[in-house]
């Protein structure tokens, strides 16, 4: 029995005039029901653009996409455009980042929300804009029958993400992708809707997949990470396992150059350095390799010409990583961690 | 391509970085050579992009006292008449060392950004003073604003807007060397190139566009022309909340080494508490257009005693949070940010206070020293899990408890608008006062 939502070497690649951009090369991963997947990386690492696949959003003339997204057993890359059509804000939804510029301006946050509801229920205007107050108040709005007539710029920061909250699950989905759901929110507002997806995660049994690059968010939503650089898995497995014994350099990167609210003020912030790769030429090799700077502990030029494979590291055979360095994890506690967190080095 | 490979910023032993205040033809204004002389020298790497300390003794280049700062709310229709002010910024008071950085935090709307525009007078305030460097600058003419716009200068939060598309990198970050005149016109390209490579960009890319750079890369564009002056005071508003995170910790460390290496004052806007921490050796936190705790980093993270810096601290996802699972304990605050066109009476944080009593509806708490180097303006300000049952302040303030007149009672003189620190200060624990000396 595989899982309820299984990608396997998931493609996404764009042809362009100067070459073909591989935005996912060989993305795969499966996902529980009632469970939360992370995805993290940089802007361009392939996040969004993967999980748009999910939701069939790339256009067939601009984007090839190939590889298999199996949602309960259908095959999503293989159904009809009508038939996805279907799916597409009932079975899977996503909420989006930006929800000012998410929602129409012109139209009501009522309107725009029962009109989900009613792309997949044949039912009249009136019963969708009770299901949207049912569903505004079920985030958190007060007074939602007053605020349903309202337009976005009327709304908060917040109050506009809860609206696209109760848009995106105003059908019940099974599978929610939260595309940096509280990036642009205020660290109270996204305590509470950090809750809210969750209390509502537990109420629908959804499987929600959120990308962030916040990895304080991940630590606290979700059961499983990925870590995705220049479109393909770097480092998988369970949350615990990735934040606190990472064994791939881009993880030690990603944890080295956040400041901590509760860790060590004398802790030194790492950044990576350089830029991310273009994905019209990315370098050969690993793609890390031109940032990474842990490549003395490979023999030889391996990082440079040898692409290394997403495979099950040296502790559990859960966590995959994708790095030639043998025994990385001891690389991470003897070197990484005492610059990063001496606090915890002592604990541990 | 401009984004590819890595350009060797943020390695240890970059050393082009330090070569900018000894650079040639360079017009720095005096003052500014002599506090830079010693940072000539290389950065070690070992001390390279330490947080910086705070220097109590250090002289405040800046103090704002006061500042106020009232948009108005205009009627629709023909005749629009001023209907109500939006109090963005209600008496706010604070001393920026020369050298040092003090960080603003608070949500969106608390009125920080607006401080930080008030600074540079990009806004006249509505009232209060601010003094620069001795200076009364509060209401300065456009024309007498010039000159101090060299002194004062601000990076923005968003690349992508800050930039004009339409001009190069060269004429973004030469205009102020050309509007100011302070180098002949000839030697604008190579000063250009010059802090574009302080900056960790490319020099050779000068005559490039905006949109032809990646985010992080247009903050540094907007740091060189923030630098070009040679500012002594940089207002940073979310200087790196725009950026990916690998990226905000290279922003972040070259912030770092410019204030060290020039001596430039930072007044660090964001809302991110993380970054604050790292950056800043002092913070104020803002709610509603006032500072509500204001205190060193120390006492600020690890003891806060306003409801609203606790609520906020416990806000903040942790990544340590992955070694125990599940969701961290937190003070939630209910609902949003009240209207600041009609804040609440009294305390203004009342109406999501857990805390909140009669007393707090009525008066609205002084700020009030509780620290040696902390302020906090609440009736019943401690650390988490020790507030005190009755309002500390009602006998300062000549109150009961629950905020009526005591006609009995004398209020005290309370060092509450003074921005700066006193040498004497309410002892929460003994409700009494105490003294640096005692």
């Amino acid at each position: 029995m595989s899982s309820f939502l299984s990608v396997r070497d998931l493609k996404v690649h764009f042809p362009t005039v100067d070459g073909v951009v591989k935005a996912t090369d060989g993305l795969s991963f499966d996902l529980e029901k009632g469970s939360t997947l992370g995805i993290v990386g940089e802007s361009g690492s392939g996040k969004s653009v993967s999980s748009s696949a999910i939701l069939g959003l790339h256009r067939r003339t601009s984007a090839i996409v190939s590889g298999e997204i199996l949602l309960d057993g259908v095959d999503l890359l293989k159904v009809s455009d009508e038939e996805m059509r279907r799916r597409r804000g009932k079975d899977v939804s996503m909420i989006f980042q930006d929800p000012l510029s998410a929602m129409h301006p012109y139209y009501t946050v009522g309107n725009q929300i029962g009109e989900a509801y009613r792309v997949h229920h044949d039912v009249s205007k009136k019963v969708a804009k009770a299901r949207a107050v049912e569903m505004l108040d079920r985030v958190g709005i007060p007074q939602p029958d007053r605020r349903v007539d309202d337009y976005p710029h009327q709304f908060s920061g917040g109050m506009r993400q809860r609206a696209m909250i109760a848009m995106g699950l105003i059908n019940n989905p099974s599978l929610l992708i939260a595309d940096e759901p509280t990036t642009a929110l205020d660290v109270t507002v996204q305590a509470q809707i950090l809750d809210l997806l969750q209390d509502l995660q537990r109420e629908f049994e959804s499987a929600v997949i959120i990308i962030t690059h916040d990895l304080g968010v991940v630590a606290e939503m979700a059961d499983d990470v990925l870590v995705m650089y220049a479109g393909r898995a770097v480092e998988y497995g369970t949350t615990k396992e990735i934040l606190t014994r990472p064994e791939m350099p881009y993880t030690w990167g990603l944890l080295s150059s956040i400041p901590e609210v509760g860790g060590d003020p004398n802790a030194a912030l790492i950044p990576i350095p350089g830029n991310p790769p273009s994905l019209l030429s990315p370098p050969p090799g690993c793609m890390f390799h031109p940032r990474c700077t842990f490549q003395h502990l490979v023999e030889g030029d391996k990082c440079e010409t040898e692409l290394p494979d997403l495979v099950p590291g040296s502790r559990s055979e859960t966590h995959l990583k994708r790095c030639h360095i043998r025994d990385s994890y001891l690389v991470y506690e003897q070197e990484v961690l005492p610059q990063i967190a001496p606090d915890l080095v002592e604990e541990r | 391509m401009s984004n590819q490979g890595p350009i060797g910023f943020g390695d240890p032993n970059d050393e082009e970085l330090p070569t900018f205040a000894g650079m040639p033809g360079d017009p720095l204004p005096t003052d500014v050579e002599e506090s830079t002389d010693d940072a000539v020298t290389f950065i070690e790497p070992e001390s390279a992009h330490a947080p910086s300390v705070a220097q109590p003794d250090a002289e405040a280049i800046l103090e704002v006292r006061d500042l106020r700062m009232y948009f108005p709310v205009k009627s629709a229709g023909i005749i629009r008449r001023t209907i109500g002010h939006v109090q963005a910024v209600d008496g706010v008071s604070f001393q920026l060392p020369a050298g040092g950085s003090l960080g603003l935090v608070g949500e969106s709307g608390c009125g920080k950004s607006t401080t930080g525009r008030l600074i540079t007078r990009l806004y006249e305030p509505t009232g209060g003073t601010i003094v620069f460097d001795g200076k009364d600058i509060t209401k300065t003419s456009a024309r007498g604003l010039k000159p101090l716009r060299r002194e004062i200068q601000m990076i923005f939060q968003d690349p992508y807007t800050s930039l004009n598309p339409r001009h190069t990198v060269g004429a973004i970050v030469g205009a102020p060397l050309a509007i100011h005149d302070v180098v002949p016109k000839n030697k604008i390209l190579p000063r250009v190139q010059e802090l574009l490579e302080i900056v960790g960009l490319n020099p050779e890319h000068y005559n490039r566009y905006p949109h032809e750079f990646s985010g992080g890369q247009r903050q540094r564009i907007g740091i060189a022309r923030a630098l070009t002056l040679q500012p002594k005071v940089l207002v940073a508003d979310e200087p790196v909340s725009a950026l990916d995170v690998s990226i905000q910790a290279q922003v972040i460390n070259l912030l770092q080494d410019v204030q060290r290496e020039f001596g430039i004052a930072f007044l660090f806007v964001a809302h991110d508490l993380a970054v604050v921490r790292h950056f800043c050796p002092e913070v104020a936190v803002m709610y509603l257009g006032k500072i509500v705790e204001i205190a060193d980093r120390e006492t600020l993270y690890n003891r806060p005693n306003h409801p609203y810096t606790q609520a906020l601290l416990s806000a903040v996802p942790d990544v340590k949070q992955a070694a125990i699972g599940g969701r961290r304990e937190r003070i939630r605050l209910e609902g949003d940010v009240p209207s600041p066109i009609n804040p609440p009476s009294g305390c203004r944080f009342r109406t999501r206070c857990p805390l909140a009593q009669e007393i707090c509806a009525r008066v609205e708490p002084p700020l009030l020293q509780v620290g040696k180097r902390h302020k906090v303006a609440c009736h019943f300000a401690g650390e988490l899990g020790h507030h005190p049952d009755r309002p500390i302040t009602a006998s300062l303030l000549g109150v009961d408890d629950s905020g009526t007149p005591n006609p009995g009672a004398t209020p005290s003189e309370l060092v509450g608008d003074e921005p700066g620190y006193a040498d004497t200060w309410f002892d929460l624990e003994r409700k009494t006062m105490a003294s640096s000396g005692s």
